[in-house]
């Protein structure tokens, strides 16, 4: 059985549509005109137990919906989803033990007392016995090294020091799902590769479900095999990240680096340079001609040294988005008016 | 229930170390907070001096001193019974996304305002009582004599009921924000109804009987004026059980209120927002 089971999942939300201008203010006391957001639109997939997955898309894609969903925190306008055999938006405490939201951008810590408190009043919440409760306290003060830090009053930490304490916080329990929105947003880039780690190494050992969304790819190419994008509300994929570049991306990169000093003028007959640092240049060519291109460069030009990469998925995939949003704007709204 | 009394008292204790985190800026809010009592004192000396010799007239069947005396046994009702910052505070919570904590961990909202809201007034009972039994002792020759232990049982009483029935009016205030998010017009309007028909401002018995009469019906006057009137001997003691019945009824009343606030309220956060 899956941990995760989600099928055709829908959540739309009336939003209140204000025109500009005091007359509209005034007329908006009277009616009041809705704007329908199709948040997630009939998203359907299933995450096994143990698996770390990726949910990907821009900004407003619908993912943290999802997770809202999936956490119980919203219901849904259509479709059903299970999380460990619960329901999630029924909220019961046998659920809700079990499972785990970690939002970048939510404190649940208390602000004013150090972080050991937070953990304390978990410990009683959660009903966790006290030996495994102290076990388990220690191991993730080791494991995120901030054993020296729980004493100190939670509002003198750094975003990356609290982002490790909330981790414990949501880890205390034992969930065995995990659901993480941008774990490392704001953090440096020494923090976001402790909370990486820290997260590849406690889910490997623990086999935990996870379901993690974040705008760095960093994060998604150091912890997840599996990506689901969604945009605009609609799944657009999901299978191995690999995959992703190669459904998606008819380009490589020629890495190229020329005898001598000078870098050719006329490489652009084989592609689109787009970094040249004499004498090395790279280019994009679609993938398909690289043979072609290779043979004819080699060739031409003498060439010391040459590799052919992948696109970073980064940009494959901020290309995916663009175009995808480009081909269509904003069909998912339309206008709904009533009276109030 | 071993579990949840468990929780309430680490959320009590936490809550209480929290609060001794700004102590001085509280210890001095409180004292400061005393200030008002002696302007008032010597407000009402002057009212009741208005065209005699002496502040010693009657006024609507209270002389001066059981003015003073009411107006601070009132003020110890109002100790019990006001919640500074609870409505205010659960409309920041469902603004700003922190009450998603309380709906995806296994605790219940309202007990953990409740006990939140427990220590806080522990707290504040630390800091001030001191001043209070100063304040009481210097104007001790404003009371009429020690009244009987019946008497005080229903005092102590009607003043933790005073605290449970404040709680819920304005817990019940605060999850109006599910539906409109601000709530600071509706606080402001609660606040000057609770001035007025608490008894805060002036005894429910100078209003209008056909004011008092309605005022007599509401639950504001549990907060102020009942602990006062209990203490200056205005109900017999049938008088005060029953009194008390009514606030117990309330109390029920407003609980059953904020629960189902509490879940439609989060049925509607859950349909439009989160």
């Amino acid at each position: 059985m899956p941990a995760i089971a989600v099928k055709n999942l829908s959540k739309v939300y009336q939003v209140y549509r204000k025109r500009e201008g005091l007359f509209a203010s005034v007329a908006g006391l009277f009616r009041r005109e809705y704007r329908e957001v199709k948040a997630v639109q009939s998203v359907s997939f299933d995450i096994e137990p143990g698996e770390m997955v990726a949910f990907l898309g821009p900004n407003g894609a619908g993912k943290t919906t999802t997770l809202k969903l999936l956490s119980g925190l919203i219901y849904p306008s259509g479709g059903e989803a299970t999380v460990l055999g619960h329901i999630p938006w029924k909220r019961e405490n046998a659920y809700r033990r079990r499972f785990s939201l970690v939002m970048g951008q939510k404190n649940q810590l208390w602000w004013d007392l150090p972080a050991q408190e937070s953990f304390r009043l978990h410990k009683e919440i959660y009903r966790i016995e006290t030996a495994a409760f102290e076990r388990r306290l220690d191991e993730l003060t080791d494991l995120l090294e901030v054993r020296r830090l729980v004493s100190q009053p939670v509002r003198e930490l750094s975003l990356g020091e609290r982002m490790r304490m909330e981790l414990i916080a949501a880890l205390l329990h034992s969930p065995d799902v995990l659901l993480l929105d941008e774990p490392t947003i704001g953090l440096d880039v020494v923090s976001q590769r402790k909370v990486q780690d820290f997260l590849k190494y406690y889910q490997s050992e623990q086999g935990i479900t996870v379901l993690l969304t974040s705008h760095y790819m960093k994060d998604v190419q150091a912890l997840c095999k599996r990506a689901i994008i969604i945009n605009e509300g609609e799944l657009k994929h999901d299978g191995p990240l690999s995959d992703i570049i190669d459904r998606f991306s008819n380009h490589k990169v020629i890495d190229l680096l020329f005898a001598g000093s000078e870098v050719p003028a006329d490489l652009e007959r084989y592609g689109t340079v787009f970094e040249v640092s004499p004498p090395r240049a790279k280019m994009e060519v679609p993938r398909n001609q690289i043979p072609e291109i290779l043979t004819s460069l080699l060739a031409q030009y003498t060439i010391e040294d040459v590799a052919v990469q992948e696109r970073p998925l980064e940009e494959v995939i901020s290309e995916m988005f663009t175009t995808t949003t480009n081909q269509s704007r904003a069909p998912n709204e339309e206008i709904a008016s009533t009276s109030e | 229930m071993i579990g949840t009394v468990r929780v309430n008292w680490i959320i009590l204790k936490t809550c209480i170390e929290e609060r001794f985190v700004y102590r001085a800026d509280f210890a001095f809010a409180t004292l400061v907070r005393f200030l008002p009592i002696v302007t008032n004192i010597f407000l009402w000396g002057a009212i009741y001096a208005v065209g005699t010799e002496s502040a010693h007239g009657e006024m609507n069947g209270y002389t001066y001193n059981e003015m003073v005396a009411y107006y601070l046994l009132a003020m110890v009702g109002r100790a019990f019974s006001s919640m500074p910052g609870l409505a205010s505070g659960v409309a920041r919570d469902v603004r700003d996304g922190t009450v998603k904590k309380y709906l995806t961990q296994p605790i219940d909202m309202l007990g953990y305002l409740f006990w939140h809201r427990v220590a806080h007034k522990l707290v504040y009972y630390c800091v001030a009582t001191g001043p209070f039994v100063l304040v009481f002792y210097l104007c001790r020759n404003y009371f009429p004599g020690w009244p009987d232990s019946w008497t005080i049982a229903a005092w102590i009483a009607s003043l933790i009921m005073g605290f449970l029935a404040g709680f819920l009016i304005e817990s019940l205030i605060g999850l109006i924000s599910f539906w409109f998010l601000e709530v600071s017009s509706l606080l402001f309007i609660y606040m000057m109804i609770n001035y007025f028909l608490s008894g805060h401002m002036i005894p429910l018995d100078w209003l209008p009987d056909e004011i008092n009469n309605v005022v007599q019906y509401l639950p504001f006057k549990f907060l102020a004026y009942f602990p006062a009137a209990i203490m200056l001997g205005k109900y017999t003691h049938a008088e005060m059980a029953h009194e008390l019945l009514i606030e117990l009824a309330w109390i029920v009343a407003l609980l059953a209120l904020n629960r189902i606030a509490f879940a439609r309220g989060v049925r509607r956060y859950g349909a439009f927002g989160g």
